[in-house]
């Protein structure tokens, strides 16, 4: 990866550059493997790239820095992801 | 070399379009200039082959630049007046972003009050967005001073957009002759951009992103650390632009007749070059007085001032105000002297709205300030509006 030396609000990729966001979290998707039809929407519309794509094309999800935005449950057709208030 | 006699405006297109920026956005309307105008001229005689962005706003025209510019593109603009002002936000943003874009305001009064005559608030006004900024006193000096800024604003201890400003009408619309030297000597000078940041989707980098607050302490020491670092870069490369054309314009105060001067006259823009001939009178008559034109109102040039209050008074004359408390460089000359120097320092207003300064008027204002009746800073001329 090219490094810059100028001093100034650059950032490089990297995995949790502000720490595990997933402790931002108020809801959490919850997958339920047995109605997914694997079109993959939730894992495309996924802005922080938390659901990750399985071999047989279900997915699984990144506690670690899913922040709980909940677009994946709203994209899903089948309701194979659902939101759960956080505790509960 | 070719002398073209044309006037300043004209001479920054063509300094501008020598320095072969690939990008040049721009709003061409008032309070814009016929500067852009002489770029496009370029552009239809097909000597400006890069792109000419004709932008709705000066606030476009600067984020236009400031996107070019992180592309990787050379960058040039123009401006003026109200049009710098709209600028406001996105040149704090250039000079964050450390983008090396190079840009010409003339220097024109702010409304209301429409007058398009010469005044230098426009461009103080942006003092701390953390631009360079230049006053220049004659067409060849903006052409030197645009070729050198690129060099300068695109040198990695620099890294930082540079203002080069003008006075409206005395140098923005008033023909001087020019020394233009051949492209060569200035591709040769300048050389090929290479940027110190750029957006490349083959390194892919977040700009603009979120910083703490000690990342973002550091963001602002090291724009502070490259100013000081043009301080010494600035005469460096003026030099080096001397030995390739034979022109020098470099210095952050040009010294005239200074030599066991016992008062110093501190002056900018047009009526830098207007002291000169006031300087020459007053010699004549036996005062012993030179001027330091201030060419660089950032990086403020602190140390050199310094080092002329050792043996002289200062008489500082202020195109500008700061309402509310006095002219920009009087405030910052003594802030240069303060614990250092007791040498003492009159401060005139003078030339506001365009107001016309002939030497005849900076002479009254040298001998009213060496025939110890000035007061300590005062608006001259005021009683003949």
């Amino acid at each position: 990866m090219k490094k810059y030396k100028v001093v100034t609000s650059i950032s490089y990729p990297k995995t949790g550059a502000m720490g595990k966001t997933g402790s931002w979290r108020v809801y959490k998707p919850v997958f339920d493997k047995s109605k997914c039809v694997k079109c993959l929407r939730c894992w495309i519309f996924c802005p922080e790239a938390s659901i990750k794509r399985e071999k047989d094309d279900t997915i699984s999800i990144d506690y670690d820095y899913c922040k709980g935005c909940g677009i994946c449950a709203n994209e899903c057709k089948v309701k194979a992801i659902v939101m759960e208030r956080e505790g509960e | 070399m070719t002398v073209m006699i044309d006037t300043g405006n004209y001479i920054a297109a063509k300094a501008a379009v020598m320095a072969k920026p690939q990008v040049v956005a721009a709003y061409p309307i008032t309070p814009q200039t016929t500067l852009v105008e002489g770029i496009a001229n370029y552009v239809s005689s097909g000597e400006f082959k890069g792109e000419y962005i004709c932008v709705e706003s000066e606030h476009s025209a600067m984020s236009a630049c400031i996107g070019a510019s992180a592309a990787g593109s050379r960058t040039f603009t123009g401006t003026s007046s109200h049009g710098l002002l709209l600028m406001h936000e996105m040149l704090h943003w250039a000079a964050l972003a450390r983008l090396p874009i190079v840009m010409c305001n003339i220097n024109r009064v702010v409304g209301p009050g429409w007058n398009i005559w010469a005044d230098e608030n426009d461009s103080i006004s942006q003092r701390d967005t953390g631009w360079i900024q230049f006053y220049c006193s004659s067409n060849q000096e903006i052409f030197d001073t645009v070729i050198q800024s690129f060099k300068l604003a695109e040198n990695k201890d620099i890294v930082l957009p540079v203002m080069i400003s003008y006075n409206a009408f005395i140098l923005s619309h008033t023909s001087m002759p020019v020394n233009i030297p051949d492209q060569k000597i200035v591709d040769d000078f300048i050389g090929k951009y290479v940027p110190q940041w750029n957006l490349d989707v083959d390194n892919p980098i977040t700009f603009g992103n979120i910083i703490g607050p000690s990342g973002y302490y550091k963001v602002r020491r090291a724009m502070q650390d490259a100013q000081e670092n043009a301080k010494k870069l600035i005469p460096q490369i003026a030099k080096e632009w001397k030995q390739k054309s034979g022109f020098y314009h470099g210095d952050l105060l040009e010294l005239y007749k200074c030599d066991n001067a016992e008062y110093i006259l501190l002056s900018m823009g047009a009526i830098g070059a207007e002291s000169k001939v006031a300087v020459d009178e007053l010699q004549k008559k036996g005062v012993k007085i030179g001027l330091a034109r201030v060419r660089t109102f950032r990086p403020f040039p602190t140390e050199e001032i310094l080092k002329l209050a050792k043996n002289a008074e200062l008489i500082v004359i202020d195109r500008n105000i700061s309402i509310g408390s006095e002219g920009a460089i009087f405030n910052e000359v003594k802030a240069a002297l303060y614990g250092k120097s007791d040498t003492k320092v009159h401060g005139f207003i003078a030339g506001i709205g365009g107001k016309d300064v002939p030497y005849t008027d900076i002479e009254k204002m040298c001998n009213k300030a060496i025939g110890g009746k000035a007061k300590g800073y005062e608006w001259f001329g005021l009683e003949e509006v």
